[in-house]
């Protein structure tokens, strides 16, 4: 029914909502990542991070009187800052609680201990939620302006949209991105981070304080998670104590599929999935999504048992 | 820490000793044949049905409160199927709950489920036991109908032969249609019909398809959603098919509220349409300001501002008690479903803990005058009642437009 033209034109919609979605992802999927790579830890609570991460926003926007919607022109941006801020602070200082408590003291036991303990912590995590916003999802107030820039701006007559969220989301998560990869690359954490992943017994014979080491990972990923948050709630408008399920998985796939342990390879993962995601609800329907995203990791673990991006197990 | 636990295990075992002692007191000293018997309801109490939810278990309560029979001691208690990790009803704590209420001995009665798609796990253990299952809120037709559901329905879920499930609602088979004539009646010429993969939201919206294809509606696209964060891809997939009104099959837990704001964004003037899954307070919560003018759902029966004699009667009362002047539909059918069950542990007189007489005399309920209206249930244990409205959105509640019909 619709012709040659219209099918490009859903697809280059279906491509930017992508990325859109992907940006997401590959946040979450970061955090797994880094916590991956020092410590071989699957740390399956840190979607539940993400929700209360949404969770600090909303009380946050709640107690600074924007519950309620805002019309174009009235973001109140200092309060969209604060509530970041604060979110980042909260997920970040709670997830090196959590590696203190709950983690730290099993890195000596057998690798399923900490994962199980990761398990109990998610478990800690959801239940917490419940009891902060109630078993009821929430809505999440609107406060970003509602401009599209394709028909608005260039005033094309297509359904491709690039709204004034998916700038917001993308020119934070970007930048986010891009600092972390600084962080690694240049700071002397950094370095002492790459150290301690590639051999951590050496790195504290050489000096490295190993556990200021993985604490400063863990605050990065919670970081990270919090910021994730406040993009997700005022994008989607809306958040619930479950939702760290879905989405943690979703990041630990994206994580896996671009090589766990391998920063790049997450954030890589994380676009590739939301990607996909997009082109497969567009074209072959919604119930297809999660069959069709999960077909692809399984192809690339058959060929690419590291991921996309990893090198290996001896690192 | 392990003198506090001490101390509460001790308190603990003198309230059981207590509780004890008197149920024993009151068993001695009243007459020989006092009995004490059990309603057990299990509805999702946890994630966005909870709303209604506790209207229906609160009415419930108030049923069991202001009846009184003679010799007979009523307990209840109401059980959440739906499980924190999910948010949402779960086959297998559904699946415990049945279980729950079958070795329980003092079980008479299970008043529910909320989802059709829990009450296919717990009609087959229940109908093993002899148990008598009303629900409230189950809506797909195959529950019950044979022919209207899959091939193997309803006999699937009677492995004993005998039925021991009914309903006080009115089913999909109708509810599905009305809405598919609404939606022409409303001007659509090409209806998107999405469904959330469940037993319930698929159900209605085949019904709907099916109507709506009789009709001479054409069809923009159907397809199962899954729960997602957002649904933009969808949404544009709905423009590009040129659709002007979308019928989603589906709770509201299931997150069309994100659907149709998503929708909204794209495609301003569509309609939305939903059934009795998004008929209710919460949807219209999330979906803030884009559940307008244009945003429809359908549901059994009439709204409380339309309620006459017994139903206004049952709403004052209602009111009074829980300070509610507005519930979701769903309130007084839990009122209903308990007078039903109550009507027949009080005819069973002598035999009010035998879950066989209890059985037969619900699933015998012919011309019950209560708070819906006089009606029975029929052999499939159907209700004989077939009204439903239709409401629209307005300024963050359902209201009311008018009675519906396939006619």
């Amino acid at each position: 029914m619709p012709c040659g033209g219209a099918r490009i034109d859903l697809f280059l919609a279906a491509i930017v909502i992508g990325i859109t979605n992907g940006a997401f992802i590959a946040l979450i999927a970061l955090g797994y990542t880094l916590v991956y790579g020092i410590i071989e830890l699957i740390n399956f609570s840190h979607g539940d991070l993400f929700m209360l991460g949404t969770f600090a926003c909303l009380t946050t926007l709640t107690l600074l009187g924007f519950a309620t919607e805002v019309g174009i022109g009235g973001t109140p941006w200092w309060a969209l800052l604060a509530a970041m801020l604060l979110a980042m602070a909260f997920c970040g200082t709670l997830n090196v609680l959590a590696e203190r408590i709950a983690y730290r003291p099993l890195r000596k036991a057998p690798r399923l201990a900490p994962l199980i303990s990761a398990i109990g912590v998610s478990f800690i995590y959801v239940n917490l939620g419940l009891l902060w916003q109630g078993p009821t999802p929430r809505r999440f107030p609107d406060l970003l302006p509602q401009y599209d820039f394709v028909s608005q701006m260039f005033g094309l007559e297509t359904l491709v949209r690039f709204t004034f969220k998916d700038l917001f989301v993308l020119g934070l998560a970007i930048p986010l991105m891009l600092a972390l990869a600084w962080v690694i690359r240049n700071t002397r954490m950094g370095k002492a981070m790459r150290a301690v992943a590639q051999d951590s017994e050496m790195a504290s014979q050489m000096g490295i304080d190993v556990n200021r080491v993985i604490s400063f990972t863990f605050l990065l990923g919670g970081i990270l998670a919090g910021a994730a948050g406040l993009m997700y709630g005022l994008y989607n408008n809306n958040t619930v104590f479950t939702l760290g399920f879905d989405a943690g998985l979703k990041a630990f796939t994206a994580a896996v599929l671009g090589g766990i342990g391998n920063v790049s390879g997450a954030a890589l993962g994380g676009f590739v999935l939301g990607l996909l995601s997009a082109i497969v609800i567009t074209f072959l329907g919604g119930q297809w999504d999660s069959v069709g995203v999960f077909s692809l990791l399984v192809i690339i673990l058959v060929f690419k048992p590291t991921g996309l991006l990893g090198q290996g197990a001896s690192d | 820490m392990a003198t506090r636990s001490r101390t509460l295990v001790v308190a603990l075992t003198a309230l059981a000793l207590l509780v004890g002692a008197c149920g024993g007191g009151a068993g001695g000293g009243g007459a020989s044949t006092a009995k004490t018997v059990k309603i057990i309801s299990s509805l999702p109490m946890t994630g966005a049905s909870r709303t209604q939810t506790v209207e229906i278990v609160n009415s419930i309560k108030m049923a069991i409160d202001e009846t009184k029979i003679t010799n007979v001691t009523v307990q209840f208690e109401a059980l959440d199927d739906a499980t924190a990790a999910k948010g949402s009803w779960d086959a297998a704590q559904e699946a415990e709950n049945a279980r729950k209420a079958i070795n329980d001995k003092s079980v008479v009665a299970y008043i529910g489920t909320y989802n059709s798609g829990a009450a296919k796990v717990s009609i087959p253990l229940l109908n093993q036991a002899g148990l008598v299952m009303v629900s409230p809120a189950n809506t797909y037709p195959g529950l019950t109908k044979p022919g209207k559901g899959e091939a193997n329905e309803p006999g699937t879920y009677y492995p004993s032969g005998k039925r021991n499930y009914a309903r006080v609602v009115p089913a999909d088979d109708i509810q599905g249609a009305v809405a598919a004539q609404w939606a022409k009646d409303n001007g659509a010429k090409r209806v998107y019909i999405v469904h959330d993969t469940q037993l319930y939201g698929k159900g209605v919206a085949d019904v709907f398809r099916a109507k709506a294809k009789e009709l001479g509606l054409a069809e923009g696209g159907y397809e199962g959603a899954d729960k997602a964060d957002n649904y933009r891809a969808l949404a544009n997939k709905i423009k590009d098919s040129g659709s002007d009104l979308v019928f989603y099959g589906g709770i509201v837990d299931n997150n069309p509220a994100v659907l149709l704001k998503d929708l909204k964004a794209v495609v301003p003037s569509i309609q939305f349409m939903g059934p009795d899954g998004i008929n209710c307070s919460e949807f219209l919560k999330q979906a803030g300001p884009a559940a307008d003018a244009k945003t429809f759902s359908t549901f059994g029966g009439v709204p409380p501002e339309k309620y006459t004699g017994k139903a206004a009667e049952w709403l004052k009362n209602y009111d009074a008690k829980f300070q509610n002047k507005n519930p979701n539909p769903y309130a007084i059918y839990g009122y209903e479903a308990a007078k039903v069950v109550l009507a027949a542990i009080n005819k069973a007189g002598d035999k009010a803990d035998d879950r066989a007489t209890v059985l037969a005399n619900v699933m015998g309920t012919k011309d019950y005058d209560g708070v819906l209206g006089k009606w029975s249930f029929d052999a499939n244990g159907d209700t004989t009642l077939t009204q439903f409205s239709g409401s629209v959105a307005k300024g963050g509640s359902w209201s009311f437009v008018k009675e519906l019909s396939t006619k």
